[in-house]
């Protein structure tokens, strides 16, 4: 599935839920669902800190593809993580980098990705792409 | 005499709205409260009407904005009753307050292997100015330990201040844990060993009245804001025999008495310390507020906000897994809590979506969240125009959301 087809999925999953507390419950079962990063990996290397809540971010390249793991220690952002994983792990760098994740705003919560969130879920957004960009440009280079 | 809430409420029209589909209820009031019209109205009419650079100009306006400023400025004089308005500066804020004396304190009255004293339980404003200092100095910054209930270890005072130390830093009442520290206590344990002693009153100026001469503290320092005032003014009040002879901590205009470049000489108390164009704006607005508490008999207020914090702290303790952190007997204005396996993040966003406001996170208070052992909490604080019925919403909103987790 392209990350596009992804986010379309999330939307229509998201477009049943009529009343704010039935969105939130979702989140947090998909928060209570993902499964915890290694533990060697929640380390602070790889701790994206936000004043509210924390994120930590590990990454994999393999076979072209960037495989992401995270967890968050707030249910609702880790289900927020859950989304962004199945969007955009196991992806090229390329497709990570040309993506944007409109679904946010699509399912009316934008707000947990804006500036003045300090949720971690932003950076952690950026930091996917940073990623992406370095693999994409070593990829570049070994050709 | 019980206030009149609902009348009072109309002097806040920010709180009478609807968000997220549900009525406001304000509970973040110790990061800054609502401003009733009153102090808005007199704002707006200055700056329609009278605005002219203050201590300046000879023409009208000029003269019309230095009268509101400096008959503002005596307005806080009578507030914090203290000796004379030249003790009264205007700085931006409690932050800005601190950083101050922190700065021409230290380089007036602080070397090397000085030591200072702050609490476990300040705000990191009344912390991070002290270490810079510090640093620059080569001094020592000393801590006085809170207990598990958040008090403060007063007995340890006695041995924790020696002929080393310099100035003591402590909040009137925690911005964290509520409690409202012995500041009597303290300032005579400090003056009997001749060290003065520096109130962050960010949290105190808004749930009491202050008297500094009665308190005989050497310093204190608030904030506008938190006292239904503007954004951007403070206040530090400081006695004149230490004010006299810190050095300015900005230059520029006001400060100044003569410049040549071989030697610029001082202007006198308060503008030493008042270097640019100061907020007057805010002075003035700020002044207006001080009004509005005095037409509404403070005292009554502060009863009344004492008695929203008794009735959700007995609220709060009915829910299972709830931990209050700071249950000291002498508290106010705010309640620090987590529910056992929620996020203070989750229950904030979940809090915000049923209209109800309150503070998450580290509190600018990270040694007070180790003291804890936690990452973060979640902060109630209470203004006197908040009511019994929103205490109940807030307590009924915390049940169905435990129910979601």
């Amino acid at each position: 599935m392209t990350i596009d087809e992804t986010q379309q999925e999330i939307v229509e999953d998201f477009s049943g839920f009529e009343d704010w507390m039935d969105k939130y419950a979702y989140l947090i079962e998909l928060g209570n669902e993902l499964a915890p990063i290694d533990p060697k990996y929640k380390v602070e290397a790889n701790l994206i800190r936000g004043c509210q809540s924390r994120v930590w971010l590990h990454q994999e390249f393999t076979e072209g593809r960037i495989i992401f793991e995270a967890e968050s220690d707030a249910l609702i952002v880790k289900g927020l993580v859950a989304l962004l994983l199945k969007i955009y792990s196991n992806h090229t760098p390329k497709e990570i980098l040309a993506s944007e994740p409109r679904f946010i705003d699509e399912i009316g919560l934008r707000q947990h990705l804006s500036p003045t969130r300090s949720n971690g879920l932003l950076a952690m957004v950026k930091q996917m792409k940073l990623y992406a960009l370095a693999y994409d440009r070593i990829s570049a280079n070994n050709k | 005499m019980i206030p009149d809430i609902s009348k009072i409420r109309k002097d806040f029209p920010i709180l009478d709205q609807i968000v997220n589909g549900k009525p406001l209820i304000y509970f973040d009031n110790a990061a800054t409260s609502q401003r009733p019209v009153q102090v808005v109205e007199r704002v707006n009419e200055f700056s329609l009407r009278s605005n002219g650079n203050i201590h300046r100009a000879t023409h009208s306006m000029a003269n019309r904005t230095t009268e509101a400023f400096e008959s503002g400025r005596e307005v806080v004089r009578k507030y914090l009753n203290a000796a004379e308005a030249a003790e009264v500066i205007f700085t931006h804020g409690t932050t800005e307050s601190i950083n101050m004396v922190a700065f021409s304190f230290g380089e007036a009255f602080i070397s090397e292997g000085d030591e200072v004293i702050v609490t476990e339980m300040e705000h990191h404003a009344n912390i991070v100015p002290w270490q810079m200092m510090c640093e620059r100095k080569g001094a020592i910054l000393k801590v006085l330990p809170f207990s598990e209930e958040g008090e403060l270890h007063i007995g340890l005072l006695d041995s924790l201040i020696t002929g080393k130390t310099r100035i003591l830093a402590v909040a009137h009442v925690s911005n964290t844990l509520g409690t409202i520290n012995p500041l009597a206590e303290i300032i005579a344990k400090a003056h009997q060993k001749n060290v003065p002693v520096l109130i962050d009153g960010a949290q105190g100026a808004p749930h009491f009245r202050i008297d500094v001469q009665a308190l005989d503290c050497d310093f204190y320092a608030f904030s506008g804001h938190k006292l239904y005032g503007p954004t951007g003014i403070g206040v530090l009040y400081g006695k004149r025999k230490w004010l006299d002879r810190m050095p300015p901590y900005l230059g520029g205009g006001e400060m100044i008495d003569r410049v040549t470049f071989a030697k610029t000489t001082y202007n006198e108390l308060p503008y030493k310390f008042e270097a640019g164009t100061p907020h007057y704006v805010g002075a003035i607005g700020l002044a207006a507020a001080i009004e509005y508490l005095h037409n509404n008999d403070i005292q009554s207020l502060i009863q009344y906000e004492h008695d929203l914090l008794t009735e959700a702290t007995y609220k709060l303790k009915q829910i299972e897994g709830l931990r209050i952190y700071g249950e000291a007997p002498l508290k106010t204005g705010v309640i620090s809590f987590n529910i056992a396996g929620i996020h203070p993040f989750d229950l904030g966003t979940l809090l915000d979506q049923m209209g109800i406001a309150v503070r998450t996170g580290r509190l600018c208070a990270d040694p007070v969240m180790d003291h804890f052992g936690v990452e973060n909490m979640v902060r109630a604080s209470f203004a006197f125009y908040n009511t019994s019925g929103e205490i109940e919403a807030f307590y009924r909103a915390l049940i169905r959301l435990k129910g979601m987790f």
